[in-house]
């Protein structure tokens, strides 16, 4: 009795030294920040800014300026309700003081300046997919930008949620696998697309369906889902989703968000589409010829 | 014969009723479906489609009615239902009314300043802002 006493408290220590370790938060390798030490290019990342759409959580509340990045949206969801912080380059609210590494380590790894997990809610399960030449331009546009002073309010979550080491867990569960398959005898365009609508633009993020646990269900990747603050449905973006489609009426949606029946994309996609509006024309047709792709 | 004309009176005296009932939700329904028909050949047009000013007279006619209808059709008592409307309609009416007058004031000046292809390009995208302007606030789409 005694013995599998000690032997139960035994496993349960390991357990948990197993699971400390297991969540630990890791930056980036060396490669990759010796990729981040190359000054970036602003009107390049002005660009990747349009692309991921930064401004749709993080701008400033009550004013219409995306460029104006204070933060405070209030992000419902079922887990609780998220504020996107401060990302202008105000020195002491913002991001004012970040390094390029620093940067590359919140969106390739969810992992903040002192080394703590981010929540999802912050698509890095996306972001990760982007270049680093990509992310040194984007941190070079930021850093133009005029810094904004004030925090947003404090995220706080119900237990277990405001454990933000579980989020270690979360992230050796649903970001495993890296990068997305070469696809060699794909055109720029479709690479171009894949890369835009599954990194930067994290469309999934919206667009998908997610489990129990906030991860998205891979097998149903862009099929639609109802949309977290409980306010409608992100629609199915699959090809079988927008059957009803051509890449013409894609390419129009995102430019002037009009729908192929005289309608308007609404909600948080009208955002969305000022934002893609902001691209070069080959980005949106690039997009479309993604979507549009019986492979996928 | 006799038993058509019976069931297409009575057809047209409970569709008479329906409307003297009044279904908000379905009238401003077929408003914005309305709008949207009209709409699809303005981007249609826009987008280069073969320029004709009577169809353009006829959207702008459908926007005008569309505008002075709809803010009478969100009654308190039309939040819930078939509906894609937002609760936020209803916290924030005065904003949402004021949007159709701005709509009905931008379709009106419309009206005059679209007189060709040109005026025609340079007006309508102005107009056709206010579709969107309301749909990021006040509607959600279940599907």
């Amino acid at each position: 009795m005694t013995r599998l006493a000690v032997v139960a408290i035994l496993s349960l220590c390991l357990a948990a030294v197993a699971g400390w370790v297991l969540s630990s938060p890791t930056k980036i390798d060396k490669e990759t920040a010796a990729e981040m030490a190359i000054p970036g290019e602003p009107v390049a990342g002005r660009i990747l800014f349009f692309a991921g759409g930064c401004d749709s959580c993080h701008m400033s509340q009550g004013q219409s300026d995306p460029l104006k990045l204070g933060g405070g949206l209030a992000l419902k969801t079922p887990f609780g309700t998220f504020y996107p912080p401060n990302i202008s380059p105000d020195a002491s609210d913002g991001i004012g003081r970040w390094t390029a590494v620093a940067f590359a380590d919140a969106l390739l790894k969810g992992v903040s300046p002192d080394g703590a997990h981010y929540y999802p809610a912050f698509p890095y399960a996306s972001y990760r997919l982007m270049k680093p030449k990509d992310l040194r331009d984007l941190f070079a546009f930021l850093e133009t930008l005029p810094p904004v002073a004030g925090r947003a309010p404090t995220t706080t979550l119900a237990f277990p949620f405001d454990i933000r080491r579980g989020v270690g867990l979360w992230k050796l569960w649903y970001l495993r696998g890296g990068e997305l398959p070469a696809e060699t005898d794909r055109g720029p365009s479709w690479m171009l697309g894949r890369y835009l609508v599954e990194g930067p633009g994290h469309c999934g993020e919206c667009h998908s369906p997610r489990d129990l646990f906030g991860g998205v269900i891979a097998s149903k990747r862009l099929s639609g889902a109802p949309i977290l603050d409980g306010k409608g449905k992100a629609p199915d973006i699959t090809t079988h989703g927008l059957k009803d489609w051509s890449k013409a009426d894609i390419i129009e949606a995102l430019s002037s968000g009009f729908t192929p029946n005289g309608d308007t994309l609404g909600g948080a996609m009208a955002a969305v589409v000022r934002n893609t509006a902001e691209l070069p024309k080959s980005y949106r047709q690039a997009i479309a010829e993604y979507l549009k792709d019986d492979s996928n | 014969m006799k038993r058509f004309v019976a069931i297409g009176l009575l057809l047209t005296l409970g569709w008479g009723a329906a409307m003297a009932d009044g279904d908000p939700i379905k009238d401003r329904r077929d408003l914005m479906k309305a709008n949207g028909e009209a709409t699809k050949s303005m981007v249609g047009m826009l987008k280069g489609a073969p320029f004709d000013l009577d169809v353009v007279k006829a959207a702008l006619k459908n926007y005008a009615n569309a505008a002075a209808k709809a803010p009478a059709l969100f009654p308190d008592d039309s939040k819930t239902g078939d509906t894609n409307a937002l609760p936020a309609i209803w916290d924030n009416k005065a904003d949402f009314t004021a949007r159709f007058a701005k709509f009905a004031d931008d379709v009106t000046a419309a009206s005059t300043a679209i007189t060709d292809q040109a005026s025609f390009q340079a007006t309508m995208p102005g107009v056709l802002k206010n579709c969107g302007g309301c749909h990021e606030t006040y509607r959600a789409k279940k599907t």
